[in-house]
């Protein structure tokens, strides 16, 4: 062999020596996470949520409704606290933003109830939770738009339940002309259908200015934030628009992804932002922005909530109660056959018309999808009913509306109808 | 003894077949396999795009994959594709002066100590993660082009068509301008190997004529290197067109075409990033995705082709030209 | 040249300093990416930092162990895939000249341009599709993807640098060709090709857009490479796109750890090998 010079056997040595490095630190790094798997999650805070505004106000009516589904509860608690996991379980759901962040309270809370139980949500939007489950790639999905008969045909044996419900809220960032976000603006149907059909163009618009006259709107350009990725969140917004504006309805019309007309209209400025974070810090970051996200984004990020004009001609601010007026208004008789409820729009003096459920998507016979073994699905059994029960008192903190006591009963009878190749999950 | 050595040897042979061959032919196979294996998925997957769209598909402007009306998707390429074409254009108008001008430097007129550091300190710009090029992109180029670049862009150049609109600095100028800090290094690294290529015998024929260095290099070294040059903004323009995640975090995220470069837009890797797995039971908007991947993959091929067989044809001309 | 003497003195002066002005322009978007991280992510690095799991979203505390872990894991997969394949391919390159290995060559070059997300969706459609799920694994078959061409060129071309008289050497003394390669030719050419390998590693380590269909992401502790996995560049790109001050100072945490080790590995290989240029590929 070519005997080498030593400086050159010392440089060599120690690029050997990093390479050698690194795939210890993947090894051990590996080693390391196998180990503790069960003990890093013990160290996640509890209460990990941002101070709400709305909560405190709404409390007294939120204790009765979570009264309500605490006796359907308690029927069941016996049974929940007797099942233990037997191995060690990673699940991975994914789906729309709205929901993520109850969702991800949910799976941390529920790891530390469990700790062999690790679910990981990941937040694609709406559409690309309904493509993953649909595409068997995930556990389970989730999605806020319901979906449509053509979707549950091309993935037979889906089902879906509302696991939650909320407001979406028309929020906008005029701070720097003298509207802080506490400031409420008025919006109509038409109004909104207008910023987003790129006809009104300025905050001072007559037609804006017409329902705010109190508010010093500026003379400023309105830059119109929407979803750029197919959104449960959009479904629920251009639903409302379709449903109140015959105009929206023919030209645009409503889907989890829509064509705005704001982006191609000459002298209108349309931007999309990637999910409902991405949508907030588009209009957080820009003055004099508008946009649509479920309520809590609005809140965490300091952005002004605009009041919408209802089918009574009210203007109502998103709130859990009022999304729960609208919600005891519009739900009518929730039938375990078909869980998709439209609540927008809904009648009555003090409900918020852009209120929308969000579903859960999974397969009744959970042996469909080929990486859920038993005990992954009697785990994800597990944790649905937990979520429509024990987990219902997280969402007030995060400006989610517990599910009324109708709603959970239909749920628990879809989810009773969970099997894994014929064996019922549940209890 | 010699045919007594020669046989012992020969059934050794026989006996270890040759392993190493086998591997290495095994191994190098597996090179045609990844790109062959890329090319059917992009082609299978695109079918039924294809066969909706049709050529139409490169043409048209309208990205609706879900009509009001609940028919079948209207797709056209042509808003992402635009998008593209003037980040890349934006990035190159800045990229190749400050490349040539850093290729000129490096193999020219820096001083002997400082070459090598040089050289160095540019490739590390090529070293950085594109997703921290997006995140410093996000986080400290957009805001301040949006009070500072973009104000004044308006104030002194509004009139005209590319300059006017709303800025709120993501869009297509802030993607154009990152592109093109991420693509010098590589024009400057593939000019500066064809400069130094370019034989002795030219500049120092020059300096004897009495020339300053900088007529040396636009009468001698430039006009040598020019197929290189030209090699170099081929493979950049290929690089540019190819990289997501930083354009996806500044570009805005839009379908649509206008010339203000401030609006916000999209590129075909940002549409694919931003609606990849949301393609919700949609078979021929995933179709039209993979589409899209199909027009990225060939144009980025045919350029790195481009640039690679210019590289050669430079090296065989500029060979040949040495050897007379 | 007709112009006079003084007014090409003062246009050479002006060609110096435009070069000279284009270098420090290419410094200046360096030193403030450089700047920006450390400032911004230094606060956001403690002991929970690399030591708990990602917070839920708009949460606070937590830390990014999910992200690092799912990094080392799948560049660790792609190496142990990504390395001997290239390796050999390199070697057959140089061992087998001829019109097969020049467009193999061909082939390589090709696809070290081929842009990352476009390897992600094949990956996603060729792995992940048919095997139902997101997994560490096929991330870090993605990333060995790419990882492949870059390792093969430049082995090819470390082997080429080594000396013919070397290579003929070893073989007048009787060494057969397999051996000559082993132990002569691949020891000569071992630092240009460590660094070939150190460089590529680096290179796939700053990787995005082929993890985000291939292992879509994490929030805890993977419990085996079938499981998705977070990793540092996803977790950068979700953090800084959102809202939360709070996830960009995790973005930013996330993107100093990174730079440092991208970085890092860089310098470290090039002044071993004595700051000699390499062309990016």
């Amino acid at each position: 062999m070519i005997r080498m010079s030593s400086k050159n056997n010392k440089r060599n040595i120690g690029i050997v020596a990093l390479v050698v490095v690194i795939i210890a630190a993947v090894a051990g790094g590996y080693y390391f996470s196998t180990m503790s798997s069960s003990s890093t999650t013990s160290m996640m805070p509890v209460t990990s949520t941002m101070p709400s505004e709305t909560s405190v106000m709404t409390e007294s009516s939120i204790m009765t409704s979570a009264s309500m589904s605490e006796t359907s509860m308690a029927s069941m608690t016996s049974s929940q606290s007797s099942w233990q996991p037997t191995v060690a379980v990673q699940v991975l759901a994914a789906g729309a933003t709205f929901p993520q962040p109850l969702i991800q309270k949910w799976t941390v809370t529920y790891n530390q109830i469990y700790p062999q139980v690790t679910i990981s949500y990941s937040g694609i939007g709406s559409g690309g939770g309904i493509q993953q489950i649909t595409a068997k790639t995930v556990d389970f999905g989730a999605s806020d738009a319901p979906l449509s008969n053509a979707q549950l045909a091309a993935a037979p044996g889906l089902t879906l339940f509302p696991e939650t419900l909320g407001g979406v809220a028309i929020t906008y960032n005029l701070a720097a002309f003298g509207i802080p976000s506490s400031t409420v603006l008025n919006f109509t149907s038409s109004v909104i259908a207008g910023i987003y059909m790129g006809t009104i163009q300025k905050w001072n618009d007559p037609a804006l200015v017409a329902l705010n006259p109190g508010a010093p709107l500026p003379d400023a350009h309105i830059t119109v934030v929407h979803r750029s990725d197919g959104s449960g969140t959009t479904f629920a917004f251009t639903n409302f628009l379709s449903v109140t504006n015959p105009n929206w309805a023919s030209q645009v019309g409503f889907s989890t992804s829509v064509t705005w007309p704001v982006d191609t209209v000459a002298g209108a400025t349309g931007v999309g932002g990637k999910g409902n974070p991405g949508v907030a810090g588009a209009v957080k970051n820009t003055n004099g922005a508008i946009g649509y996200v479920d309520l809590i984004y609005a809140i965490q990020n300091n952005l002004g909530v605009g009041a919408v004009q209802n089918a009574a001609g009210n203007w109502i601010v998103p709130s859990i109660q009022t999304v729960l007026w609208a919600a005891q208004n519009a739900t009518g008789t929730p039938n375990p056959a078909d869980l998709r409820l439209h609540i927008v729009n809904a009648q009555g003096p003090q409900s918020y018309p852009i209120a929308t459920y969000t579903y859960l998507l999974v397969y009744r016979d959970m042996s469909a999808n080929p990486n859920t073994d038993l005990a992954k699905a009697q785990a994800i059994a597990h944790f649905f009913w937990w979520a429509i029960h024990d987990g219902q008192q997280y969402a007030p903190a995060l400006d989610y509306v517990p599910l009324p006591a109708n709603v959970v009963a239909a749920d628990e009878q879809l989810l009773m109808t969970l099997n894994y190749q014929g064996t019922p999950l549940l209890p | 003894m010699q045919a007594q050595v020669e046989k012992v040897r020969a059934q050794k042979r026989a006996r270890h077949p040759d392993f190493l061959h086998a591997i290495l032919v095994v191994t190098a196979f597996a090179l045609p396999v990844i790109a062959t294996l890329s090319l059917y998925a992009l082609l299978n997957g695109s079918v039924d795009s294809i066969q909706a769209f049709g050529f139409g598909f490169l043409t048209s402007s309208k990205w609706i994959p879900n009509p009001p009306n609940g028919g079948p998707p209207i797709l056209g390429a042509l808003p992402a594709m635009y998008g593209s074409v003037v980040t890349t254009l934006i990035a190159l108008l800045i990229a190749v002066p400050i490349s040539l001008g850093i290729a000129l430097f490096q193999s020219e007129l820096a001083p002997g100590k400082l070459r090598l550091p040089s050289i160095f300190l540019v490739e590390l710009l090529a070293a950085v993660p594109s997703v921290v090029y997006g995140l410093w992109g996000i986080l400290f180029l957009v805001p301040f082009m949006s009070s500072n670049v973009d104000p004044w862009l308006v104030g002194s150049l509004g009139f005209l068509p590319i300059f006017s609109g709303e800025t709120n600095g993501l869009g297509m100028l802030t993607a154009g301008v990152i592109l093109a800090i991420m693509i010098i290094p590589y024009g400057a690294a593939v000019m500066r190997e064809v400069v130094t290529a370019v034989p002795r015998a030219q500049r120092e024929a020059c300096i004897a004529l009495g020339g300053t260095k900088w007529e040396t290099m636009r009468m001698a070294v430039i006009p040598y290197a020019s197929t290189g040059i030209i090699a170099a903004v081929v493979l950049a323009m290929g690089r540019a067109i190819g990289e997501t995640m930083a354009v996806t975090m500044v570009i805005g995220n839009v379908a649509r075409i206008t010339p203000s470069l401030f609006l916000p837009a999209e590129t075909i890797p940002s549409v694919i990033a931003n609606e990849f797995t949301e393609v919700a039971g949609n078979g021929i908007y995933l179709a039209a995705l993979f589409e899209l991947a199909l027009i990225l993959f060939a144009i980025v091929f045919v350029m790195n082709l481009l640039g690679r067989l210019l590289i050669t044809r430079l090296a065989f001309h500029g060979k040949a030209a040495h050897d007379v | 040249m007709f112009e006079s003497v003084a007014s090409r003195r003062l246009i050479n002066k002006l060609f110096v300093v435009f070069a000279s002005i284009a270098f420090l322009i290419a410094l200046v978007p360096l030193l403030s990416i450089l700047y920006e991280t450390i400032s911004a992510g230094y606060s956001a690095l403690n002991r929970d930092f690399f030591t708990q799991i990602t917070p839920p979203i708009g949460g606070s505390g937590g830390g990014i162990i999910n992200a690092i872990e799912g990094s080392l894991v799948m560049v660790g997969i792609a190496s142990l895939i990504g390395i001997p394949i290239g390796l050999f391919a390199g070697a057959y390159l140089y061992e087998y000249p001829g019109m097969i290995a020049d467009r193999v060559r061909l082939i390589a070059e090709v696809l070290t341009g081929v842009p990352s997300i476009v390897t992600g969706i094949v990956v996603y459609v060729v792995i992940v599709a048919t095997l139902h799920r997101f997994s560490a694994l096929s991330g870090g078959i993605a990333l060995s993807f790419m990882m492949i061409p870059i390792v093969a060129i430049s082995t090819h071309e470390s082997l080429k640098l080594v000396p013919s008289s070397i290579k003929e050497g070893g073989l007048a003394l009787g060494v057969s060709r397999p051996k000559t390669l082993i132990y002569i030719l691949v020891s000569t050419a071992k630092s240009g090709i460590i660094t070939g390998i150190a460089l590529s590693v680096a290179r796939i380590m700053g990787e995005t857009a082929p993890l985000l269909f291939t292992a879509l992401g994490n929030q805890f502790m993977m419990n085996s490479i079938f499981d998705p996995a977070e990793s540092m560049t996803v977790l950068i790109y979700d953090y800084g796109t959102s809202p939360y001050p709070n996830a960009h100072a995790f973005a930013w945490g996330a993107a100093l750890v990174l730079l440092l080790i991208v970085l890092g590995l860089n310098i470290v290989v090039r002044v071993a090998s004595r700051l000699k240029p390499t062309t990016p590929i």
